[in-house]
């Protein structure tokens, strides 16, 4: 039986939570295929939350230990995932920042193409086709993969994590000679150490409406009183150097699929719609009733924000306090 | 230092999307094309590293139709040496596109190839690294800071929460993120220039493509949105509306 090598990512020893979302989109696959699930996992040393991979559908956990690879290194994981992938049907990554930047190393060593950021996929005959936004998600464009093995990443977010155990047995595989053209030094955390756009399940983002870069406190306290929340911003505010091009969302920016959006002060320029119309539910507070951002909002609510954005957070901080 | 810098033509990015007649690409009636954003920030640190070293030359490499020589030609005027069309029609997957960006720069003797992190088009987000790994040439993804000394580099990657910091000897390839610099703009002295500097043309024959685009579609309207209220009254209503109704809270 054909196999699925879904790609782990860990990050100071620890999986994080999108490898469990690629595990799961690579047991869909699998099932859909009549496949196995190959999770592999490169680290140096032991790695937590393997023994959950289990759960989510990988038959079988391959741990590649290697001194060097505790921090990223590209040329190592790229060797490694190659060797592992021998006979496999498909390569599944999550589109974060590493597999991003692995995924198509990957790719060019074996010499087939590569579908970046899939919001879906469908098995047809002997091919995968995937359906990945383009233009920043204006338009979705549908592709078959004919390269073998097909490879994929697949957006966070994306894959409701799904529990379906198989055996999850560890084995450790050989981690084959390579040439470490690239060596990651460090990781620079900020002090707060603030959650990613692209990954949250809840982003709470301010626009030109703020009137001030320091009015973004509002949106912060917002963001904290969900816990969970990242703080976005629009290209208006990230241009005038409010906030870092981290943070912004849309088509130059990060495009996001978060559970919650909730925009304050952005009028919904098209190029910010097409980064976040992929989130499940979407809130808009703005002054202006004929403001673009309301033909994609679920739910909106017209006013100043000055006032509504206290109110809102005195609530959420109710309903978390009440649990 | 000779750095070449890797450009793509691409819609403006206040488009609106219309699917074309084929079902599986644009239509481009009424489009503005412009240089991808990204490679902008490409073609910027190109220049700012040859002025720093106060010697060197830069190229641009373009792959496309008769149309991206346009392209091409603003990079120019923003004060790249020269540019080479890689002439093409039609479309390519990322790694046709990467085999032949990298059959025309081989044997160059680059110290440095630098891409935009992704086109605003097909938001790949591969052909950099792709022709890096086809090059056997070191290669750092998404870089937001820069130090070029002593024939290494210092490069800095936005990852999720953090910042990694990645070393490497030259010739290597980047792909540049916003916030690595600001672009120029160019003057109208150097358009006047760009209009006589060397822009070669090649015709190339693209390799088999692994990628084949089945069709292009608008994604599905959301559903109708409502107005919940009006000022800070309606907050109650909507922290109803997102536990009950959608259940995110």
């Amino acid at each position: 039986m054909a196999a699925i090598l879904a790609v782990m990512e860990q990050r100071d020893g620890a999986l994080r939570k999108v490898s469990y979302e690629t595990v799961t989109a690579a047991r869909l696959l699998a099932d859909t295929m009549g496949a196995t699930v190959d999770a592999l996992v490169v680290g140096a040393g032991a790695v937590t939350g393997v023994e959950q991979l289990a759960i989510y559908g990988a038959d079988r956990v391959l741990t590649a230990d290697h001194a060097s690879f505790g921090l990223y290194q590209p040329d190592g994981y790229a060797a490694t995932v190659v060797a592992a992938a021998e006979g496999c049907a498909a390569i599944v990554f999550g589109a974060t920042a590493t597999g991003k930047d692995l995924a198509p190393r990957v790719a060019a060593k074996l010499g087939v193409g590569y579908a970046s950021e899939i919001t879906g996929c469908t098995v047809d005959g002997d091919h995968l086709v995937a359906t990945r936004p383009v233009y920043a998600g204006k338009a979705l464009q549908k592709i078959r993969l004919t390269g073998s093995p097909a490879v994929l990443s697949v957006r966070p977010n994306t894959v409701p994590l799904a529990e379906s155990p198989k055996a999850g047995a560890v084995e450790s595989v050989a981690v084959p000679e390579f040439e470490a053209r690239v060596t990651v030094t460090e990781i620079k955390a900020p002090a707060d150490a603030a959650l990613d756009v692209a990954e949250a399940t809840v982003v709470v983002s301010g626009g030109r409406g703020l009137k001030e870069p320091e009015h973004f406190k509002l949106i912060e306290d917002l963001a904290a009183a969900f816990g969970d929340a990242a703080v976005g911003a629009s290209r208006a505010v990230v241009d005038a150097g409010w906030r870092d091009h981290s943070a912004q969302v849309g088509q130059t920016g990060k495009t996001v699929s978060p559970d919650l959006y909730v925009a304050i002060g952005i009028s919904g320029a098209i190029q910010h719609l097409a980064g976040m119309r992929t989130a499940k539910t979407i809130v808009a507070i703005n002054k202006d009733a004929d403001a673009p951002i309301f033909k994609v909002a679920d739910y909106g609510i017209v006013g100043d924000l000055f006032e509504v954005v206290p109110r809102l957070t005195e609530e959420i901080k109710k309903v978390k306090a009440e649990g | 230092m000779k750095i070449a810098v890797c450009l793509k033509r691409v819609p403006d990015t206040t488009t609106k999307i219309v699917i074309g007649g084929d079902g599986k690409s644009i239509d481009e009636a009424g489009i503005k094309f412009v240089p991808n954003p990204f490679d902008e920030y490409a073609v910027e640190e190109a220049l700012a590293l040859k002025e720093k070293a106060g010697a060197g030359e830069t190229v641009v490499y373009s792959l496309g139709g008769d149309s991206s020589q346009e392209t091409i030609r603003t990079a120019l005027a923003m004060g790249i040496d020269r540019g080479v069309l890689l002439k093409t029609e039609g479309s390519a997957d990322g790694l046709v596109v990467a085999r032949a960006l990298a059959d025309a720069m081989e044997g160059e003797g680059f110290d440095l190839i630098l891409f935009g992190k992704l086109a605003v088009d097909d938001y790949n987000h591969q052909v950099g690294p792709m022709t890096a790994e086809l090059l056997g040439l070191p290669c750092v993804t998404t870089v937001v800071h820069l130090e070029v000394a002593d024939g290494a580099i210092t490069a800095e990657r936005e990852i999720e929460g953090g910042v990694e910091v990645s070393t490497c000897r030259l010739p290597a390839v980047l792909t540049c993120d916003k916030g690595l610099n600001e672009p120029r703009l160019p003057k109208l002295k150097g358009i006047m220039a760009a209009k006589k500097k060397p822009l070669d043309v090649k015709p190339v024959e693209l390799a088999a493509a692994s990628i084949e685009v089945l069709g292009l579609e608008l994604p599905p309207p959301r559903s109708e949105g409502r107005i919940v209220g009006e000022g800070p009254d309606a907050v109650p209503e909507l922290i109803r509306l997102l536990r009950n109704e959608a259940k995110v809270l």
